[in-house]
């Protein structure tokens, strides 16, 4: 893109920075606009799942119902409470927002369609995930309230646990792939299985790791059933107990891109990205960010099913998972992989 | 041009933040000024072309260390008051470090500039292999030239990580926690139990 710029008599230095900014709009606006739709599949998907109509009301079939409550808390009053920390009550919904769209930065949405093409992509989606948390603890602390405070620390615990797990899956891809680079890890599962299948996920010794990443993509993103921060019947509503209007929209917008990203990570990490399914050329007429987005979608129903049918963890039993079950066994699949790696001379 | 700037708004927020990090009265206000001087200096390290480190800064230093600062600090009762009494008896220690801290920073930057280090060249930019990534590089000298440190490294980690779990690891008694692979083990023959008690007599179990 940035060429295009300097074809129309720019220098160098302005086209990259007005080609950066269109990126960045072209990825977001959209981004936002999958959020409120996505907001409303999942609630139509569980109120199919508990045999309810779901929000039908505002527009055909109820579409516009998310543009609805968005206007709605548009127009709501913020409240700050007066023995909140004013400063960082406010920062935390920004923090979290903001942080809920960097990482789609190095996201591939077709061959080559990325805003950054980094050669440590991966690493730093681990480090803007890391970061996530502080608009929680932030939110907990700033609130200066009960609730807020113990979903803070759950939330915390919670994802700093989970982290270390999602952080040995992703090297057992990057071992795999030979590079940290998310475009390349896409190209290197290109017929991977039989050269047919396009996606590490058809490896037997993967196919673990991706059972395990999507379980601790649900655990990272507090969907259920390690929905613990916001447990309606013990924390009210979690951090976001005092927020109010668009602090509290901004939140959700937050969750629901970190999810959207999840899904997205679950695709283009395990399932082959922008690549269809089959390595048959008939298949690559359809655009790569046809499959993509097909994938992404799928992986969305699969979290708002487990999150209609599945009831919420104690919270020992998810710190039991995180570090007596997945720790290990993410561990032991780190050697397993690199053992089969170096005994085949992948890397040669 | 561009590099110029994003150099000085790191360079400014890090120094800035860093700062702040000792000024601010609110210990939670000074870590979270801790984890932004971290943030900035990550981006220092990505415009000297050291983005594996930075990214390594941001994650390690970012995502858990300084999380796990926060949570401690969050729970602590700080008496403000008692805090500012002891600065006349601290003044001379914490004068003492700053001096020593100054002499190494001196004499680091004094050892830097005679060329005795072969760490990169004197513009700032990193002299990375060409051709190779950052990650490459620095795994290719980890695992060859360097390998008997880094593994001493990791004997040093783990030591400490097994001292730590020995240390807060206590056998409490009387404590019934669950044993997930006990109940699943469980089966309805062993669990329930069919009794016929007579009229009058109860049902020990």
């Amino acid at each position: 893109m940035t060429g295009f710029f300097q074809n129309l008599g720019m220098s160098y230095e302005w086209a990259w920075f007005v080609s950066t900014i269109c990126g960045i709009l072209l990825i977001a606006l959209p981004l936002m606009l999958a959020v409120a739709m996505i907001i409303y599949v999942d609630r139509k998907i569980w109120a199919s799942m508990a045999l309810r109509r779901g929000p039908n009301v505002v527009g055909p079939f109820g579409l516009l119902q998310s543009f609805a409550d968005g206007l709605k808390v548009f127009l709501q009053e913020t409240i700050v409470p007066s023995a909140a920390n004013k400063g960082l009550f406010l920062i935390a919904p920004i923090v979290t927002f903001t942080l809920a769209l960097l990482s789609w930065a190095v996201i591939p949405f077709n061959s080559g369609a990325i805003l950054a093409d980094i050669n440590i992509g991966l690493l730093y989606i681990l480090a803007i995930s890391s970061l996530g948390v502080y608009g929680t603890i932030m939110a907990g602390w700033a609130s200066n309230s009960k609730y807020p405070f113990f979903s803070a620390m759950r939330a915390s615990a919670q994802m700093i646990s989970y982290e270390v797990s999602i952080g040995f899956i992703l090297i057992c891809v990057v071992l795999w792939a030979g590079t940290f680079n998310i475009n390349d890890i896409v190209w290197a599962q290109k017929g991977h299985v039989f050269g047919i299948i396009n996606g590490f996920v058809a490896n037997p010794l993967l196919f673990p790791m991706w059972v395990m990443f999507l379980i601790s993509s649900l655990a990272e993103t507090q969907r259920a059933p390690f929905d613990l921060t916001e447990a309606e019947s013990e924390l009210v509503a979690g951090y976001q107990t005092e927020y109010s209007s668009m602090a509290f929209a901004a939140y959700w917008l937050g969750e629901y891109a970190n999810v959207l990203l999840m899904c997205a990570l679950n695709a283009t990490l395990f399932w082959g990205g922008w690549l269809p399914p089959l390595d048959i050329p008939v298949l690559y007429l359809v655009p790569g960010f046809v499959w993509f987005l097909l994938k992404v979608f799928f992986f969305f129903f699969v979290f708002s099913w487990i999150k209609a049918t599945v009831p919420r963890y104690r919270y020992d039993q998810l710190m039991r998972l995180g570090w007596k079950v997945f720790l290990p066994v993410s561990l032991l699949f780190v050697v397993i992989v690199s053992g089969y790696l170096m005994a085949t001379g992948h890397f040669q | 041009m561009i590099q110029t700037i994003a150099f000085y708004l790191f360079a400014v927020l890090t120094i800035a933040s860093a700062a702040a990090t000792i000024l601010s009265r609110n210990p939670v206000h000074s870590v979270l000024f801790l984890i932004l001087a971290f943030f900035n200096a990550a981006g220092l390290m990505v415009l000297t072309g050291a983005e594996f480190i930075a990214m390594l800064l941001v994650i390690v230093y970012v995502g858990a260390v300084a999380v796990l600062f926060l949570f401690v600090v969050m729970m602590l009762d700080i008496d403000f008051a008692e805090l500012r009494a002891g600065f006349v008896k601290n003044f001379p220690l914490g004068m003492l470090v700053a001096v020593v801290l100054l002499a190494e920073m001196v004499l680091g930057i004094g050892a830097y500039k005679a060329g005795a280090l072969d760490l990169g060249t004197p513009d700032g930019t990193a002299a990375t292999p060409a051709g190779a990534s950052n990650v490459e590089a620095i795994g290719g000298l980890m695992y060859s030239r360097y390998l008997f440190l880094f593994e001493a490294a990791g004997l040093i980690l783990l030591v400490a990580m097994v001292g730590a779990i020995v240390l807060t690891h206590r056998q409490r008694s009387g404590t019934r926690g669950q044993k997930i692979s006990k109940q699943n083990a469980r089966r309805p023959d062993e669990a329930t139990v069919n009794v016929k008690p007579e009229v009058g007599k109860g049902v020990s179990l």
